[in-house]
């Protein structure tokens, strides 16, 4: 039987009146059509259909939407929201439910926040991206050696990535650093995790 | 016009080459690209994926550098800081967000920006197809190329403005103008699988095999793009996408501004083509041939 949607769990109808102003998106406008997942490039990874989870959020079944591993893997391709016809902007309702698992610590793929974490690291200390030190950084948080193995005589003989940092001059790289540390602080003090 | 120039993270470490034609490009165009000193990277998908106001503080403070050195255009080359920088500059236009924001900048920021936009609308701007015929030293004829603009360049519709959202075409106009045949590529903007190359290697790989896949079957001679982490996934990741597409690609992924440095004479030195790790010599070869023959 399929359980994807199981109507006898508990319904909470402020998750889904927090997701449309979070959003800006009114998602009760769904009729189902399955569009957005037809175009989805990347459903092929995802526990929950795109149309599944706006179905979830219609429905206010907060646990199954922000569980899914879908919110974290979604490329961002905007293709779900060009594509519906009751002009739902999708993909902004998968970066809200992102958002609202990620501050609440449903983190359904740690892989990935963990990339966007080392990237935001580096910028954090240099003001811009440092790829090399996002990688470094990366294998560090997950643990794992260079997943790119294959890829590195490639990298090096081509000076494929940039080896040294950019540090942002005149002061610049100082006040990235500001905007991360009042972000962290405003996070902390909202009591939602940043 | 008076343009700031932001160049992008990418631009100083994975795609120097990218950067260096552009600069070429424009130079020899006439357009004049002064880079901002004091830029920021912009966030790209980690900062919005993490948050949005976060990420919008990265970029106010680029867009307030810009506003404050008097430009009246932003340009920049990477698709992915573009489309940061516009979401950034409409999501402060409510108040609400703009005083979120603000209060994580050293200084509110200004309160009117220049416009953003891409590099390749700039020039499209500073000269018709028509100026860029007269440009050409080595017609482009016989070359058949896929343009490629990946997800971003042209999506949401409104925001970016860059014409139809599944079927732009001013890639293939410019590099007609320069002679090129142009393929009618379907897979111009599907999603290349992002940055999800090193967390999700799988999911690059399929994505970016399939668009290799089609543009092989189709006998492009190279797939040119516009977008760093697109050029990355689709040339540096390429025996990946081979081995997710059970196929073997010997696809040269070229930066537009590469190929018209190309039609304009500039040296494959100058267009940074030795960073290519599908190497352009074919194209090269078929160009002198071409040549030969007219
Ligand atoms: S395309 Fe729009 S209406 Fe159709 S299922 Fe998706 S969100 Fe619902
Ligand atoms: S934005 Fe996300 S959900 Fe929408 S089509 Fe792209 S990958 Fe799928």
């Amino acid at each position: 039987m399929n359980d994807d949607i199981n109507l006898s769990r508990m319904r909470d109808a402020a998750f889904t009146e927090d997701v449309e102003a979070q959003s800006g998106q009114k998602v009760s406008d769904c009729y189902q059509c399955g569009n957005c997942t037809a175009g989805c490039p990347a459903g092929f990874v995802y526990d929950r259909q795109v149309n599944q989870i706006v179905r979830a959020v219609q429905l206010g079944l907060k646990d199954e939407a922000l569980g899914s591993r879908s919110v974290w893997m979604c490329l961002s391709c905007s293709t779900c929201s060009l594509r519906c016809p009751n002009n739902i902007d999708v993909a902004a309702v998968m970066e809200t439910l992102r958002h609202m698992a990620r501050r609440e610590n449903r983190v359904a793929a740690p892989k990935v926040e963990n990339f966007w974490f080392s990237f935001l690291d580096t910028v954090r200390a240099f003001g811009r991206a440092y790829e090399i030190g996002t990688m470094a950084l990366y294998m560090l948080r997950s643990l794992r050696i260079f997943t790119d193995l294959d890829l590195a005589p490639v990298v090096f003989k081509k000076k494929k990535l940039g080896f040294m940092p950019h540090v942002v001059p005149h002061g610049g790289a100082a006040a990235v650093a500001r905007i991360m540390r009042r972000y962290k602080e405003r996070a902390v003090h909202e009591r939602v995790r940043p | 016009m008076t343009y700031a120039y932001y160049p992008g993270c990418s631009a100083k470490g994975s795609s120097t080459d990218y950067e260096k034609s552009t600069q070429a490009v424009c130079d020899f165009l006439g357009l004049t690209l002064v880079e901002m000193p004091d830029w920021n990277c912009c966030g790209s998908t980690p900062a919005h994926a993490v948050d949005t106001e976060l990420s919008a503080a990265l970029c106010a403070r680029n867009l307030d550098i810009a506003a404050r050195q008097g430009a009246e255009m932003l340009l920049t080359p990477c698709p992915s800081c573009l489309s940061n920088l516009k979401h950034a500059a409409n999501r402060l236009e409510k108040p609400e967000f703009r005083a979120r924001v603000d209060a994580l900048l050293d200084n509110p920021a200004a309160g009117n920006f220049p416009a953003v936009t891409s590099v390749m609308q700039g020039i499209a701007a500073h000269c018709d197809v028509n100026d860029i015929a007269k440009h050409i030293r080595k017609n482009l004829k016989g070359l058949k190329l896929a343009a490629y603009y990946g997800c971003l360049m042209s999506r949401p519709a409104e925001l970016m403005d860059f014409g139809d959202p599944e079927n732009p075409s001013l890639m293939e106009n410019l590099l007609a103008a320069c002679g090129a045949e142009m393929l009618d590529f379907p897979l111009k903007t599907a999603c290349c699988g992002a940055s999800y190359g090193i967390p999700e290697r799988a999911v690059t790989a399929r994505l970016s095999g399939r668009i290799l896949k089609l543009a092989a079957c189709m006998q492009a001679d190279a797939v040119a793009v516009a977008c760093p982490l697109c050029q990355m996934n689709l040339d540096l990741r390429q025996p990946q996408a081979a081995k997710a597409a059970d196929a073997f690609f010997n696809m040269p992924v070229l930066y537009f501004t590469q190929i018209m440095g190309l039609a304009f004479g500039l040296s494959p030195a100058a267009l940074g083509l030795e960073k290519l790790r599908v190497s352009a010599d074919s194209l090269l070869r078929k160009l002198e041939a071409e040549g030969g023959k007219s």
